[in-house]
């Protein structure tokens, strides 16, 4: 049996397209997927992210803890704000990638995918057992159950999103309307007597903010949101365009980009990785990985003659020899052009490479690229 | 959504249509197919010449998300394929069943397969 976010009725009323995606039954697109992305590039999309996994951690010890476990140093953050970090296990393969907020003092919450919330959780679990000094003073409160999530992303979000919050917030970073929070910043506004929380993220290169929320609440914010976007144009987008454009910004997906056999440093998330916190799960791998460098690299590719989109999966040549294999691909409704991400030995890792992509028996040319594979036109006033 | 099917064309379950004039088969995908797809992006035709089963795959149609095999709804030769798909794969969203074709078959024999579906038994399936 499939779970439903509490914003699977809504899904139905809009007409959006549902399938199967990490236990979870979600749109995949409304009208269509390149619809639906440009709307996001151009305008703005709303995206139900309820799938998604929730991870409250506090205590005097929360801070500790979770700089033993997560690769970024979560000493960075002040009250408010938030950071990408990754999970990882002793050999450096990545459990979960992961967002990580300081909401208060002594308290975080961790997003998590959403194929990986029972692993993450135990995960979390077995290594507070394993930390004695810490078990007393850090309290894990999985929350996925009781929290709805969705993202409001594109250039015009901003322009409606104070009429959604009115007013100050009431916790996480001091503003005195949403659209002052800068980004990976996040504020919590009172909505019927609970805390719904704001963070200035997303998932698909565009300005834009995430908004959870205690699930009972959820599906009237995304009515009012629906509604307040209508004015800038607004589209319900589903997880087709979620891909695509995270695609073009070359954000990791797990299960694609990232799993327990390739480490952060493979992927090129070197910077959220700290070299001076602490030993953390994974260290000593990472840091020597860091030092030495790794036998594949994540890159970026893009198709250099019409072929059919690159797919995961594909076989990557160069030089007549297969050397590696895409673990993401589409047609790039901005760019109009095949592109995707792939492994690859570091002989090949070079921007400007010449490559192939192998689809179904047949090579077609490629390059790598530097990433990401799009670049927001930023209008200068 | 309710999609056109043609009454003068026969359709595979498989959603191809196919328009039989004199021996030869024009082969296409339906609206509720290229509906289903959405945004098609590439499309890969057979080879002139090459002799297919009915049922066989032959052709292949990708979408922004997935790539999916066509199979020819008819037996016989492969005499032509439609150029215009290939430079323009969104002619199948926008005209399935005219500038949208994929490819033309000679028939083997005279007569049409006994297993393609009526206008009124491939709508019924669709739910149209």
């Amino acid at each position: 049996m499939l779970k439903r976010t509490p914003l699977f009725s809504a899904h139905q009323r809009l007409g959006g397209k549902l399938i199967e995606f990490g236990g979870w039954e979600m749109p995949v697109q409304y009208t269509s997927i390149v619809d639906e992305h440009l709307c996001v590039r151009r305008a703005a999309g709303i995206f139900d992210i309820s799938h998604m996994g929730e991870l409250f951690v506090s205590g005097s010890g929360a801070a500790d803890f979770l700089n033993r476990c997560l690769t970024n140093d979560i000493r960075k953050l002040a009250i408010g704000q938030g950071q990408y970090t990754l999970l990882c296990q002793e050999n450096g393969g990545v459990v979960d990638d992961l967002y990580a907020y300081r909401l208060d003092t002594e308290l975080y919450l961790l997003i998590l995918n959403a194929s990986r919330i029972d692993v993450d959780v135990a995960w979390f679990q077995a290594r507070l057992a394993a930390l004695p000094e810490l078990s007393g003073t850090t309290v894990l409160d999985p929350a996925s159950d009781r929290f709805g999530a969705f993202a409001v992303q594109g250039p015009r979000v901003v322009e409606y999103i104070d009429r959604l919050f009115p007013g100050g917030s009431q916790g996480g970073t001091s503003v005195s309307k949403p659209s002052e929070l800068k980004k990976n910043q996040v504020a919590a506004w009172t909505v019927s007597v609970e805390a719904v929380w704001v963070a200035r993220t997303g998932y698909t290169g565009e300005d834009g903010f995430e908004i959870i929320a205690p699930s009972g609440l959820t599906e009237a914010l995304w009515d009012q949101a629906l509604e307040q976007g209508r004015s800038v144009g607004q589209q319900p987008c589903g997880l087709g365009a979620r891909d695509t454009l995270r695609t073009e910004v070359c954000f990791p997906l797990y299960g694609h980009e990232l799993d327990e056999v390739t480490t952060p440093i493979e992927a090129g998330l070197t910077v959220f990785v700290s070299s001076d916190k602490g030993p953390f799960t994974g260290s000593e791998v990472l840091a020597r990985q860091k030092l030495e460098g790794t036998q594949k690299r994540l890159v970026a590719f893009r198709m250099t003659e019409k072929s059919p989109p690159p797919r995961p999966g594909y076989p990557v040549w160069a030089a007549g020899a297969p050397v590696g294999i895409a673990v993401s691909g589409t047609q790039s409704p901005s760019l109009q052009n095949g592109i995707g991400l792939a492994y690859v030995p570091p002989a090949v890792a070079e921007p400007g490479t010449v490559v192939e992509i192998e689809v179904r028996g047949r090579r077609f040319a490629a390059e790598i690229v530097r990433k990401p594979l799009y670049r927001k036109v930023v209008k200068t006033p | 959504m309710s999609s056109q099917v043609p009454s003068d064309l026969l359709y595979a379950k498989s959603h191809e249509w196919a328009r039989l004039e004199n021996g030869v088969a024009t082969i296409g995908i339906t609206d509720h197919a290229q509906h289903e797809l959405t945004d098609i992006v590439f499309v890969e035709l057979p080879a002139k010449g090459r002799h297919v089963k009915s049922g066989e795959a032959c052709a292949v149609v990708e979408s922004v998300k997935t790539a999916s095999d066509i199979y020819s709804p008819v037996p016989g030769e492969v005499i032509e394929t439609n150029p215009a798909v290939i430079q323009d794969p969104s002619l199948v969203n926008s005209a399935p069943y005219a500038s949208g074709w994929f490819f033309k078959v000679r028939l083997a024999s005279s007569e049409p397969p006994a297993e393609l579906l009526t206008p009124q038994a491939y709508a019924t399936q669709i739910g149209a």
